[in-house]
Formats: C-alpha cells, structure tokens, sequence
C-alpha cells in the first residue's frame, strides 16, 4: 500500500526510478582504478615518490599523506545522491551540497555558512577537494573521520537539523533509497537501511573528490613550463623563509594538518572564537584553526575561519601586517611561531596570489545527479543561496 | 649597608646548604666507580625500520653518489646562476666561478651539484643585498651544494623541502637571515665543514629529516649553533660551536606535523662559551633558550651525549628539559612532551653555570647543591643514565642509572647508501596519466565531456604514435564536443605510454 502510494506520487511528479537493477554506476570516479575485488584505489602520479616517515610533507615530488579510499563504485555513487538530496535535512531543503556546492569550489561563497534559516553559523563552510587525505575535520579539528564529521551538521539544531530516527524513517520510506542501500552494500541481511550505510556512502563520495592535475602539479611532476616566470616567483616566495607559507601549507596537499594560532580577525562586531581551545581545552590552542589545504583556494572566497576576507590579496595584507597586530588588545594568545613580520613588498604579494591560482583543478568535478531517489530538487538546496555581496 | 645585609644572608644560605651536603658524607666518602672510555661497551643505535638497513661501520659521507652524468656547465660573473639550473638537464654538475650573483636560486630538478669554484680564496659569493629572500633552495634529490659565500639574504642561506641524499659542504654563511642552513623533510644527507655566523635563529637547523650527520662546522654569533628537531638517527660530531645563546640542540617542537625526535649522537663537538646575548624573533622556539647553555635537549629521546669538551657556557654545559618547562612552545597532545633515555658518557666540562638562570639556582636549592651546575635535568624523564657523575656539579641527575655502554665508537654514521634516484617506468606513468587525467573526460563506452574510448580505440587502434601526437597537440574535430586541451606537459614517453594503455583498455 505504502509502496504505491510512492509509486504514485512519482508518477505524478512525471519522474520515475529504475527501482530494480543498475542504478548506481558501477565504474569508480576519475583517478581510482577498480581493483580486483571490485574497490576503487585512487591513483596519482604522486604515488611514485617518498616522504619522510610516510608523512607526505615535503617538496614538489613528495608522496601524499595517507588517504581514504577502496570504496565501491556503487557506495561513492550512492554517497553522490546522498550528498545533493536535500531529504538528509529535517525539513527537506538543505543539502551537503548547500554549503559545499561544486561550482562554489565545494564551499559556498559565503563568508560564513548559512544554516537552517539562513542563520549565520559564525564559521566559513570548508571546500572538500582532497579530503580523502585529511585526518581531522572541521576549523577547530573535533572530528577524526569523514563518517564522524557528517554526523556534525545532519544533526546540528542550526544547520540540516535532523534526528538519526528521523533520518532512517525517511530514507526507508523511499523504495528507490532501499534499492540503492541494497545495490551498495550487498552482502547485508537486513533490508533496512543503517546509519553506518549512510555515512559511509558520504564519505566515499568525499573521499573521492581529487584535484591533483593543476598547473602547479604538472611543474612539480616536471613539466616547468607549466608556470609563468612570474607564477614560479610566487612558488619561491611561498616557500621561502621570509614568508615561510609552506611551513604550514606544506606540498603536496599545501596543509601539515595541525592547529595553528595565527590571529586572523574576526568580521566586525563579530566575538573571538576560541576554535581549538574547546576541541583540546587547551588555553594555549586559544583561537587555534585547523591549517586548510591551499588547493582550489582560487575558488573558495572569502577567506579564513570566519570569512573575514574578501581576496587572497586581503588574506597576504594580513600575514604581511605584523605578527600580531590583529588580536584584540585584551586577548592573550600564544602565536605560532610562524607566524612573523615578513615585510613583503607589494609586487610579493601579489606574486604569491599568482602562485596560489595554479592550484586551481576541477578537471574531475563530478556531475551533480539530474534528479534524486527521494524526487527532490537537488539544485533548490543550492540555488537558494545567494553568492557573495 | 643595605648591601652588606644581603650579603650576609647569602653568607648564612650558603653556609647552610653547605651543612646539609656535608651531612650527606656518606655519598661523598664512598670512591666513585669509574667507567672507561674506548674500552667498555658500545652503544649500537637505535633500530631502523628493515628497508633502512644502517650503515653504522661506514664513513663516506659521499651520499648524492657519483654525478648522474657527465654534463658540466660553467656559470661566470655577470652571468646567472639560476639559468644555468634552467637550461641543466638532471644530473648536470654546475660550476659557479668566483663573482658577485645577486639572485635567488632555486632546484626542482634531481641531481644538480652546485659547485662554487674557489681561486685563490675568492669564491662565488651569494649576495643578497638585504633584499632577497632565501639564497639557495631546492626540492630535487641528490643535490650538492659547496664552496659558496653567502651573505645577506633576509631568509635562509641554504634549504631544502624535501629531496634525499643531499651534500651541503664547505660554504661560508655570514649575516644571514634566519637559518644559516635548514634542509627540511628530507632523508640521507651531510652538512659538514661550513663556517656560519650572525643567523638569528639557527646557524644549522635539521628539520623534520632521516639519516643526517653534521660535522666539522663552525657556528657562532647565532641564536643556536646547531639544532636537530623532530628528526631521527642524527650525529653531530666534531663540530666548534662557540659564542651562540645556545650551542647544540635537540628537541622537538609540538605542533609540526612530524612528532618525534630520537637516536642522536652529539659527539667530540666543542661547545664554548655560549653566551651570546639571545636575538631571537619573539615568537620563535628559540626565543625562551637561556644565553649560556651549552647542550639543550627537550623532549628528545636517545639521544646521547658524548666526548665533548664543554666550557665556559655561563647558564649551564647541558640542560634536559620537556615541554612543560618551556613556556613559550604550544601544547600538542600527539608528541610526547620528556626527554627520555638521554645518556651522558664522558665529557669535558670546565668551568660552566658560572650564571644559571634563576630556576636552575631555584631548583638547586631544593638538591641542596652548591657550586657551578654542568649537567640540570628538569622535568620528568625514563631510563637515561651517566657514568662518571662524581667529575660534575649536576642537579636533576641523581637517579640516572649507570650506561651500560661507555661509548659509541662503532656507530660511523647514520647514514644511507646513496639511493639511487627511482626510475619510473613509463608504462606505469602512462596508466595513472589515463586514470588520473584522460578518465575525466573519456568513459569507455558514454559520452562523457570528450568522446568514447571504444571510439578513440577505433580510430587509432594501429597507431598509438598518432594517439600521441594528437594528445600532445589536439585539434578540434567534433562539433558536438570541446576542444580538447594539450596535454603536452606529459613528456614524450609517457605520451606515447598513455596513448598505448588508452587503446589497449577494455571498460
């Protein structure tokens, strides 16, 4: 009964859902290879080198640091309709993919992310190009895994504000979900779909968001020719010790992954967030952020934790302004000590916002599906966002 | 008469901590054990991982290998030493005549020696005229860089991020900047014989590296002579490291990515007199080191200490210290914050501690030790040990075990077999070059952005030369597709490799 009324309510929206067989594409995403036991393993070109104690920190051909991946085909397709459906939220009108959409470099181009409501949510939404090499999750690091950092925002009151029960009821309910859940995890007994199916199937989407082929890479594979004279200026300020950006951003993902207090300020009239010194209570991690990737940040403006920078230019001003000069007078913080008084001049500046543009590929941006299981618009979830003032 | 009253005090303080050492005869009275040098047993290292077999008994310190190749270009003054590096094909020895350059030169390329030629003690000098950033920094593997003068850059004289087997030898870096040398990130490398003073932070500095032996330098006027951080199975030997804030050092800083330090031998180093005012950056690690220490070891683990004459350092020879104790690094709840397993052998300690800091004579108080301390351990730490304790004034030291070794004269270095640069071998570049690039726009069988591969197949299946030609200069053929891009900067062979696993795929 239950089934055709679904059925029916489909049929009225003119839209129909292969319910049995092949719905989930059954070829892993660009720069994954199926393996022999049918897992997708991601290859790059920065698989033929080392790094010193397996870090994946280091120079131009430096290996990446460990990565999430042997995921199926079919659970990274089925995460890819989770992430655009916007049935994941309580009321059915946000997505992953509101704050993280693909055409917004997997951010959304806000300073800050707008949640249930179009509140603000004090912190900028994070691009998820390469997360399948991150360790710790969120600005402030409070999650260890992808699976453990999707429960943040399907949950959170302000942001998808959903409930694990009634999460599972509406997934259930929707017969072309069954089928998908059936397709991805085939060895189950149970016909009911799990909490665990979903996280996993979002996070392998996830982890297979790769950008590994900018012109930055073809130059660190070998190809100079890749980057201008003026681009290559950029790269030897980047990595210089006068600037010393690649102490923290450091190739070949442009992130060492750890906590860092460099006193970004916050927007006006904005109070200070203390970031990491909640994850760790750590006093001396006060207005400590995880250090982002620098990849895609072409495409991801405005800048830092809470977006208080419209341009690159702004974010090179502010490293450039003097260590310090930002924290407000009666905040006591413990700088990183990277964090310094380069006195770039002007012409510097600019050439590392040249640099920071050749880390820009979407080469394997995936597609956004054309219409979900749960007959939901995915592009209602994006679209009413608006792009920044 | 207010000064006479102070005076007095310590008179009587004295007088009192003198009484209750005196009370503790009964460890005076008994005739220290004495352990001897060469002839006792040997320490043999901390164990590798098995594919780093250690190189203990050797001692060519010759690690980029032989020069990958016979090609030799000659740099004159005037010209530009980076065109050179431009223009070099990997493997290129590049001699560097003496001159003036005013440049910064960078290395992305494997194999690059870079040779400054002296005549009659003119070098090529480096002269960043306090405008210029870092003077030499590379990434390639088996780089070699000797014989140079560099002076006034605002950054490092010499790094490096990444790259293995590298040789930094025989160069002069005066008034530089931050670092005199830092290679960084990297495996099996040498820094011996440099002259480097007036470096704000560290004249030597090892960072987050595998495999290094740093010899017969002479580093003075810096904040730290010599630093190993967050690296592992080090030597430092035989080097003179005098007039710095602090002499030799090893640690770790919390919050870099790569959490440990251990397995380093400070050895037959001098360590004078390092007093030098500390001019540090605020902020920086080195910032909170004490002027006058000679050894600094936080957080490190083995790391021994051995044969080295230490003198004059007026805060103290050697501190051993954790996290806890320096309030000026961050927390990191991933790296273990003591210093563990340090072993002290003999050394020849004269005349240190004439000015300890106020915690080192604060935390003496609490021994009850008079005198001029030489050895201040603080903070917790396991399984370290000393022989011949009774030859110095020590705090913090008493329950060190006896070593069980007294020297390390079988470890020659921890170095590596040059390893040879890998070859990588063009068919396996041309499979990933397919699924990392050609897969974002070609599927087997759908249109994807460009046309089917069962297409592509069809039309070249004879012919992958002409595949080739094509990706490297594509040309629009399709109305109803894109323009493909070039993909020229995938060299010829692996051009030819794609193109070759491009018509042999079957989905």
């Amino acid at each position: 009964m239950h089934r055709c009324l679904l059925y029916l309510s489909l049929l009225a929206l003119g839209l129909s859902w292969p319910v049995q067989g092949t719905a989930l594409r059954a070829d892993c995403p660009p720069s994954f290879q199926k393996t022999a036991n049918g897992r997708c393993a991601l290859r790059t070109f920065y698989e033929f080198y080392d790094s010193v104690q397996g870090a994946g920190l280091g120079g131009t051909q430096t290996a990446l640091p460990d990565h999430r991946d042997g995921f199926t085909p079919q659970q990274i397709d089925l995460g890819r309709y989770l992430f655009f459906d916007p049935l994941l939220s309580g009321d059915g009108t946000l997505s992953c993919a509101t704050c993280h959409q693909p055409a917004l470099g997997f951010s959304d181009g806000l300073p800050r992310a707008l949640g249930r409501g179009k509140k603000d949510l004090g912190r900028a939404a994070p691009s998820l190009w390469n997360t399948a090499f991150l360790s710790h999750f969120f600005w402030d690091a409070r999650a260890q895994s992808l699976e453990e950092q999707a429960r943040g925002p399907l949950y959170s009151k302000q942001e998808m504000n959903n409930t694990p029960a009634r999460l599972l009821t509406a997934l259930n309910r929707e017969a072309a979900y069954r089928a998908l859940f059936r397709e991805a995890y085939p060895e189950r007994q149970n016909d009911d779909i799990l909490l665990e199916e979903v996280y996993t199937a979002l996070a392998a989407f996830q982890a297979s968001l790769i950008s590994l082929n900018s012109r930055y890479d073809q130059y660190a594979h070998g190809y100079h020719d890749a980057l201008s004279e003026q681009e290559i200026e950029g790269l030897n300020i980047f990595r210089s010790f006068v600037a010393r950006c690649a102490e923290c951003h450091t190739p070949p993902l442009f992130t060492n992954q750890q906590v860092a207090v460099i006193g970004a300020p916050e927007p006006e009239g904005y109070p200070m967030d203390i970031g990491a010194e909640r994850t760790y209570n750590a006093p001396r991690l006060k207005g400590g952020f995880k250090v982002p990737t620098l990849r895609n940040i072409a495409m991801t403006a405005p800048y830092m934790h809470s977006g208080r920078f419209n341009d690159l230019l702004s974010v090179m001003e502010f490293y450039n302004g003097g260590r310090g000069h930002a924290v407000p007078k009666e905040v006591d913080l413990h700088l990183h000590w990277h964090i310094s008084s380069p006195n770039l001049s002007a012409d510097e500046l600019a050439r590392l916002v040249d640099f920071l543009g050749t880390l820009t590929d979407e080469s394997l941006t995936p597609d956004i599906p054309a219409r979900l299981p749960s007959g939901l618009d995915p592009f209602a979830a994006m679209h009413e966002r608006s792009q920044p003032q | 008469m207010k000064a006479k009253n102070i005076l007095g005090v310590i008179f009587l303080l004295v007088a009192f901590v003198a009484g209750l050492t005196l009370g503790k005869s009964d460890e005076k009275s008994r005739p220290p054990a004495l352990s001897g040098g060469a002839g006792g047993a040997t320490y043999t290292g901390v164990a590798q991982s098995q594919d780093n077999a250690l190189a203990v008994t050797g001692n060519s310190r010759f690690v980029a290998g032989p020069p990958m190749s016979d090609e030799v270009m000659v740099v004159h003054d005037g010209e530009s030493i980076q065109d050179a590096v431009k223009a070099a094909r990997p493997g290129t020895t590049i001699r560097v005549m003496p001159g003036t350059y005013n440049e910064t030169v960078y290395i992305d390329k494997d194999g690059i020696r870079l040779i400054g030629v002296i005549e009659e003690g003119e070098r090529a000098v480096l002269d960043g005229e306090g405008r210029l950033n870092d003077a030499i920094l590379y990434s390639g593997n088996n780089v070699v860089v000797e014989n140079f003068k560099i002076t006034r850059y605002k950054g490092n004289g010499i790094m490096s991020q990444a790259g293995n087997n590298w040789e930094i030898r025989n160069n002069l870096i005066i008034d530089t900047g931050v670092y005199g040398i830092f290679p960084q990130l990297g495996k099996n490398g040498v820094v011996e014989y440099n002259v480097v003073s007036g470096i704000e932070d560290a004249a030597i500095y090892v960072g987050m590296s595998d495999n290094i032996h740093v010899a017969y330098n002479d580093v003075f006027e810096s904040v730290a002579g010599i630093e190993i951080e967050n690296s592992r199975h080090a030597i430092v030997e035989s080097n003179r490291v005098y007039n710095n804030a602090g002499g030799i050092l090893a640690f770790i800083t919390p919050g870099l990515p790569i959490k440990t330090t251990y397995d380093v031998i400070i050895r037959n180093n001098f360590v004078l007199a390092n007093n030098h005012v500390n001019f540090a950056a605020p902020g920086s690690t080195v910032a909170g080191i004490p002027s006058g220490t000679g050894i600094l070891v936080m957080a490190a683990d083995d790391v021994v200490i051995e044969g080295n004459i230490i003198r004059d350092n007026k805060n103290t020879g050697i501190l051993i210290t954790d996290h806890g104790n320096a309030a000026n690094v961050t927390i990191d709840p991933e790296s273990d914050p003591n210093s563990d397993r340090v072993k002290i052998l003999n050394n020849t300690m004269w005349n240190n501690g004439s000015e300890p800091i106020p915690e080192i004579k604060a935390f003496m108080l609490t021994e009850f030790k008079t005198g001029n301390p030489d050895i201040v351990r603080v903070g917790p730490t396991i399984d370290s040990c000393i022989i011949n304790r009774h030859r110095y004034v020590t705090v913090g030291v008493s329950d060190f075990a006896e070593c069980e070794f007294t020297h390390t004269n079988t470890v020659g270095n921890y170095l590596l077999p040059t390893v040879p640069p890998r070859k990588i071998k063009p068919e396996d570049r041309g499979e990933v070059a397919y699924l990392g690039i050609c897969a974002g726009c070609h599927t087997y069988t759908g249109r994807m952005i460009g046309p089917p591969v069962q297409v592509i197949q069809a039309l070249y299946m004879d012919n992958p030369g002409a595949l080739a030609e094509y990706i490297a200069k594509p040309v629009k053929k399709r109305d109803d597709y894109p323009e493909m891009p070039p993909q020229d900067y995938l060299d010829e062979a692996t051009r030819l490799a794609v193109a070759n696993y491009m018509l042999q795929v079957k989905n």
